[in-house]
């Protein structure tokens, strides 16, 4: 199948309107977890994730920690193997899944709400977060299919590229630490690493639950209790350390066998609670976040057919998370099209949009709130990001209220302080034409 | 026999479950509309689907239908190139299209109260389109650079595709949906109009609506923006049936790489294609890929994975719902110290276990409970409906056969798994291809300070 438009990744950056928010209810349990809930009556079925503050940014030396504990969880627990975890949420048609990124480690649990598959469903969640048991033989195979992932990102050029791009533009912050770690960190790693990355991070003060779906506020309660019960009460994950700027332009270029050259720009962005978080977000929107009408697809795809998509976006995260633009190119064209890029994002910085660019987005992000609430699964995504990040309940409620407030004077504004094209990270690979002369 | 009776109260529930409330509606010059009510949220999915698809093409135009599916962007006699996505954005909508070997499609989500956008510009697009030379040649551009992304620089992608062109010899499933670079090179702006003029018209189309709507609402928006359009004397198909494969087939694709892959694809009946008495067998072959990579409890997770070690990953899937006869497909990544000889072998030793002895209840009953249980959560997006209807009404399938599926897979027995798998998984029609990697070449990266190079 071939999508036409490059769907850009706007990574949880969404939009809201006052009257068709779900009703967000929160509590903390006993066990000090924040639990997250939306009643969603109409399919026999309920979402529930537990999340902690556990991804690899907590990696420290030990790159892959993250990543490989949350990938063992279901390899092992009580007295329970892989395929005995596996068959029981099998046999009732249950979903789980398990998936780490800096921030946040992430463990889904979608089931019917009918008695039977709910117990058993809710039960093995239960086991398999509270009672891992990392054994030697799932270990070594997980071990090796790490390895083997690895290794896969090195035929992929885009991996490559991002691989590169964080480790340059973090440095030596926790940020620059790929989640799926690198071949001397994983090997080194032994199941004693992921128990004690377990026992310190997978704490209930560390967790929060949300749940979405055909289960009332009581059966709710019940449910944060009971999928986090025998979870160690443990402490909050500390503060991150500060991101630092980059102190000038750099150019990070890698020869690669293939036909494009992948281009990804950037410098650090904004954290999640970012005071300039409005103004940049929508500014970006019409610079280079929505899709095929951006001034950057614009200037590179409908004018030049230089590539297939470009896009950039922002990506708040706990500390401040990059700014990232992309495209890929046939390598001739690889000068060209950064040239293009840049001189865009430079015009922006200098002129900021139009009034009627302004409204345009601002039609484009309000009118389309209804379709980014309008599934269980996306608004557990949000009952998430709101409670990870400790974004104010009523903030889908106020979406719309504050894209609508934004101007073209506080954007020209944000983007000038925030934004600095002299000062960007560039990274390209791609085939010999690209390289500098 | 716990998940036996686990199985029971699933299968109980399918009857409350097709409460789908579906419409269906000809206008008369022929266009089809689907509408299917689901109200938890105000949110509404406008689906276009014309019959016609890479599987409609032939040698030197390979990958007109995606091209032309870009063009759709490109201006009309009333909008210009690109206005369309703008009128869209500007509404808050979320729009794209795609294109596949039987389908070409183009949606649009909005609020419920903007159907009406997209009804007016999907009917002027319909009819009215503008193939303009100079944006046909920037559009070439971009396409290439999209087949380059998605193909030349991906080893897997790259073996697929030599795949498909040795297990199809006469049938067009041999070309790839995007076409063959050189093809892409070479449209000009009259194959496009040609093309564009077989195929684009109302009684070649179906409309899907899926979301809070009324469908008699639905229905006069219909009859307002597409009604008047004229039909058309749509071309009829070639056959281009698959000569019979006698014999088996391998292939070797070298390719820069750092890991190999084995993919092995045996000719399968799609529903399209099966005799009515032998209905079965596509759902029967259904459930073989659910037994076999249903997830982390099904066989090859558990046998090929996590006990014999063989494989990091390998997958199954059968080709259910395709206009012509297809293939059940098996792919995979040795594990470390494997070759793609030991998975190949790992993989026929499966199959042949499949042969000769019958899966047990217990892996049926999981298949079965997966099947339900996923019935239920599919309805979780809209989107997902409407991709199912418009799918199968393209590809010559009543939409209801969708519904009927939980129901087909729970009649399937494990006596008929057995079947399908002694009929169907025979040497003569298998295509075996193997991805041999070539050295990358890969240096460390080099490092500048300054933007002196970049700007």
């Amino acid at each position: 199948m071939f999508v036409r438009a490059f769907v850009c990744i706007v990574a949880l950056t969404l939009s809201a309107t006052s009257w068709a928010s779900p009703d967000i209810q929160q509590w903390t349990t006993d066990n000090n977890t924040r639990v997250f809930y939306v009643h969603a009556p109409e399919l026999p079925m309920v979402d529930i994730s537990v999340v902690f503050n556990a991804g690899a940014a907590r990696d420290d030396e030990k790159h892959g920690v993250s990543n490989m504990t949350a990938a063992m969880l279901d390899e092992g627990a009580g007295s329970l193997d892989a395929d005995a975890i596996a068959t029981a949420f099998a046999s009732v048609g249950a979903k789980y899944s398990a998936s780490s990124e800096r921030d946040m480690a992430v463990f889904s649990l979608r089931t019917l709400t009918e008695k039977n598959a709910f117990n058993t469903a809710t039960e093995m969640f239960n086991t398999v977060l509270s009672k891992p048991t990392f054994p030697a033989d799932a270990f070594q195979r997980t071990q090796q299919r790490f390895l083997i992932g690895l290794q896969a990102e090195k035929q992929s050029p885009q991996a490559i590229a991002t691989r590169a791009f964080y480790e340059n533009l973090y440095a030596k912050h926790p940020y620059g630490v790929m989640p799926s770690g690198n071949p001397e960190s994983v090997e080194k790693l032994t199941p004693a690493d992921l128990q004690a990355f377990y026992q310190q991070y997978y704490v209930s003060s560390n967790a929060l639950v949300v749940i979405v779906g055909a289960v009332d506020r009581k059966q709710a309660e019940k449910i944060a209790t009971q999928v986090t019960a025998g979870l160690k009460t443990g402490a909050p994950a500390e503060a991150l350390p500060k991101v630092s700027e980059l102190a000038e332009a750099q150019l990070v270029q890698q020869s690669y066998p293939s036909t494009q050259t992948t281009i990804l720009m950037g410098q650090p962005g904004i954290s999640r609670d970012d005071a300039d978080y409005f103004p940049l977000y929508v500014g970006n929107h019409i610079l280079g976040g929505s899709g095929l009408v951006s001034q950057l697809s614009d200037e590179l795809r409908e004018k030049r057919g230089l590539t297939y998509g470009v896009y950039s976006y922002f990506r708040p995260m706990q500390q401040l998370g990059p700014y990232q633009f992309a495209l890929q190119t046939r390598n001739e064209k690889a000068q060209e099209a950064l040239q293009v890029m840049r001189d865009t994002l430079t015009a922006f910085i200098d002129k900021g949009p139009t009034e009627a660019e302004l409204n345009s987005a601002k039609q484009n992000i309000t009118g389309g709130f209804a379709l980014r609430v309008d599934s269980n699964s996306k608004i557990a995504d949000y009952l998430a990001m709101i409670g990870f990040y400790g974004l104010p309940l009523d903030y889908l409620d106020s979406f719309n209220d504050k894209i609508n407030a934004v101007t073209v004077a506080q954007i020209k504004d944000a983007f000038k302080r925030r934004v600095n094209a002299d000062k960007m990270l560039t990274v390209l690979v791609g085939g010999e034409t690209t390289q500098a002369e | 026999m716990r998940k036996l009776k686990n199985l029971a109260w699933l299968a109980l529930m399918l009857p409350s479950l097709s409460w789908a409330q579906v419409s269906e509606f000809d206008l008369d010059n022929g266009l089809k509309l689907i509408v299917k009510e689901d109200h938890r949220a105000p949110v509404v999915v406008s689906q276009v689907w014309y019959k016609v698809g890479s599987s409609y093409e032939h040698n030197g135009i390979t990958g007109i239908s995606h091209v032309l599916e870009h063009m759709m962007f490109k201006g009309t006699k009333n909008l210009k190139p690109n206005e369309f996505s703008q009128i869209i954005a500007d509404n808050g909508g979320e729009q794209n299209a795609f294109t596949g070997q039987d389908y070409t499609a183009y949606f649009q989500k909005l609020h419920k109260d903007r159907l009406e956008v997209s009804f007016k510009h999907e009917a002027d697009r319909m009819r009215n389109l503008i193939i303009d030379p100079a944006e046909l040649l920037k559009e070439r551009d971009v396409v290439a650079e999209e087949r380059r992304m998605r193909t030349e620089d991906n080893p897997q992608a790259l073996l697929r595709e030599s795949f498909n062109a040795a297990a199809f010899m006469s049938s067009p499933y041999h070309h790839p949906v995007i076409g063959w670079m050189s093809d892409i090179q070479n449209y000009d702006a009259d194959d496009l109009r040609a093309w564009y003029q077989k195929w684009y018209a109302p009684n070649n189309a179906t409309v899907v609506v899926v979301g809070d709507v009324d469908a008699k609402a639905v229905l006069d928006l219909a009859k307002q923006y597409f009604g008047p359009l004229k039909p058309e004397q749509v071309a009829s198909l070639k056959p281009q049936t698959e000569v019979e494969q006698r014999g088996l087939r391998r292939i070797e694709v070298k390719a820069p790489a750092e890991l190999p892959y084995l993919m092995m694809g045996w000719k399968v009946p799609a529903v399209t294609t099966v005799e009515a008495e032998m209905a079965w067998e596509p759902y029967a072959l259904e459930v073989l890929a659910g037994i076999l990579s249903g997830g982390n409890s099904a066989r090859f997770a558990r046998e090929l994975v996590r006990e014999q070690q063989v494989a990091t990953s390998v997958g199954a899937g059968n080709s259910l719902f395709s206009r012509l006869q297809d293939l059940f497909m098996v792919a995979g990544t040795p594990a470390n110290g494997k070759t793609v000889q030991d998975l190949e072998l790992a993989v026929r030793d499966q199959i042949d276990q499949l042969k000769q002895t019958l899966i047990t209840p217990e892996e049926l009953a999981r298949v079965k409970a997966q099947v339900v249980a996923e019935t239920v959560y599919e309805k979780d997006s809209v989107f997902y409906q409407a991709m199912q209807i418009g799918m199968l009404e393209t590809i010559g399938v009543d939409w209801v056969e969708g519904e009927r599926y939980a129901d087909r897979v729970n009649a399937v027995t494990a006596e008929q798994v057995q079947a399908v798998a002694q009929k169907y998984f025979v040497d003569d029609s298998l295509t075996i291809a193997e991805l041999v990697p070539l050295p990358l070449d890969g240096r460390r990266p080099t490092r500048n300070s300054g933007d002196a190079h970049v700007r």
